[in-house]
């Protein structure tokens, strides 16, 4: 019989692909997960709406848990209860020893452009608060590009969302 | 118009919109536009799949076997830009105005399905905004931009097929057309 401690752990093995040191559950995407005999449910949250990575992460996520002996129902939640915040303490400490700048922490209303050119983002290399922005988007939807003039290293900030 | 009519409309738009902004890939002033305008269209056209997947059990088919007669998007989205820069972001500009507002009315839907994936659009396009802000911040002094936003704001909401629409519904729809009853 397949527990829900065990499914947790078998998700936590599964990588975001865009950014592979950090798992789903490391980004707070997992949002429940309910084992019925020898089905599981999980609720799955994605981050960005235009995600090419939807699928893979179902798959795998089915495969895992395929792999405790269940079957797995994955379903895909789209409404609002994904933000950055819900990237764990460990996730954004991932992030970072990765070279990517973690979120800052969501305000009430939506992140502006002031905030975003004056706001103090650390650089992940040296740690100096002396960066400017470079572009609002990156390489993926979930990334901005800033600039550290103390290291002067470009560096990729996720979005707060 | 009905909710389901507004959710096909902001649909439509938004994958003709990102099918458009999608041009400029490689070919934008700036690289660091490259770079901004493919992020833009991929949201787009992400936030086009979840609306369809809300409304239709088959999404690409409510995306692409419509007729072209049958796509609701307004006349700005249909419009080619490429390679006029003032154009593109006085539509950018007005058209993340005119979205916002139209997010908002979702928002607040009685259905929860839609209000929710409504306001996780939402947290997306404010970074559309900002990028719409910033250009519409640099570029407010030049003539050629002032008269793009005149020439383009009385389009934004009118939902009529442009001359330029029947080779774009060809240009979207050929794969799917090409291989009748292919499962991709």
């Amino acid at each position: 019989m397949v527990t829900a401690e065990a499914v947790w752990l078998a998700l936590a093995e599964v990588e975001d692909p865009e950014i592979p040191v950090m798992s789903l559950v490391d980004l707070g995407v997992i949002r429940d997960v309910q084992v019925d005999g020898e089905r599981v449910h999980v609720e799955f949250t994605p981050t960005f709406l235009g995600c090419p990575a939807l699928e893979y992460m179902r798959s795998q996520m089915e495969e895992k848990i395929g792999q405790l002996g269940a079957e797995a129902d994955v379903e895909v939640v789209v409404d609002d209860s994904w933000s950055t915040d819900r990237i764990t303490p460990e996730g954004r400490e991932k992030l970072r020893a990765a070279g990517f700048a973690p979120p800052a922490p969501r305000e009430v209303s939506a992140p502006t452009l002031v905030q975003l050119k004056s706001a103090v983002f650390r650089c992940p290399y040296c740690g100096s608060t002396d960066t400017r922005l470079e572009n609002i988007f990156g390489p993926t939807p979930c990334r901005s590009i800033r600039y550290c003039a103390s290291c002067r290293q470009p560096f990729e900030q996720f979005k707060t969302i | 118009m009905s909710e389901r009519e507004l959710l096909l409309a902001v649909a439509d738009d938004e994958l003709v919109l990102g099918w458009r902004d999608s041009e400029w890939t490689g070919i934008a002033p700036v690289l660091e536009e490259d770079v901004a305008f493919s992020s833009i269209a991929q949201n787009e056209i992400g936030h086009a799949r979840a609306i369809y997947q809300l409304l239709s059990d088959d999404a690409d088919a409510l995306a692409f076997d419509r007729k072209p007669e049958e796509y609701h998007c307004s006349r700005l989205v249909q419009m080619r830009f490429v390679p006029d820069w003032a154009r593109t972001i006085a539509r950018r500009v007005l058209y993340e105005r005119f979205d916002e507002e139209r997010l908002r009315t979702l928002m607040s839907s009685d259905d929860p399905a839609v209000a929710g994936l409504a306001a996780k659009i939402d947290r997306e396009e404010a970074y559309h905004r900002m990028h719409a802000e910033m250009w519409d911040a640099r570029l407010r002094d030049e003539p050629r931009y002032q008269a793009a936003l005149e020439e383009l704001r009385p389009l934004l909401d009118v939902r009529e097929t442009t001359d330029e629409w029947p080779a774009l519904w060809e240009e979207m729809t050929e794969v799917r057309r090409s291989v009748p009853g292919a499962t991709w």
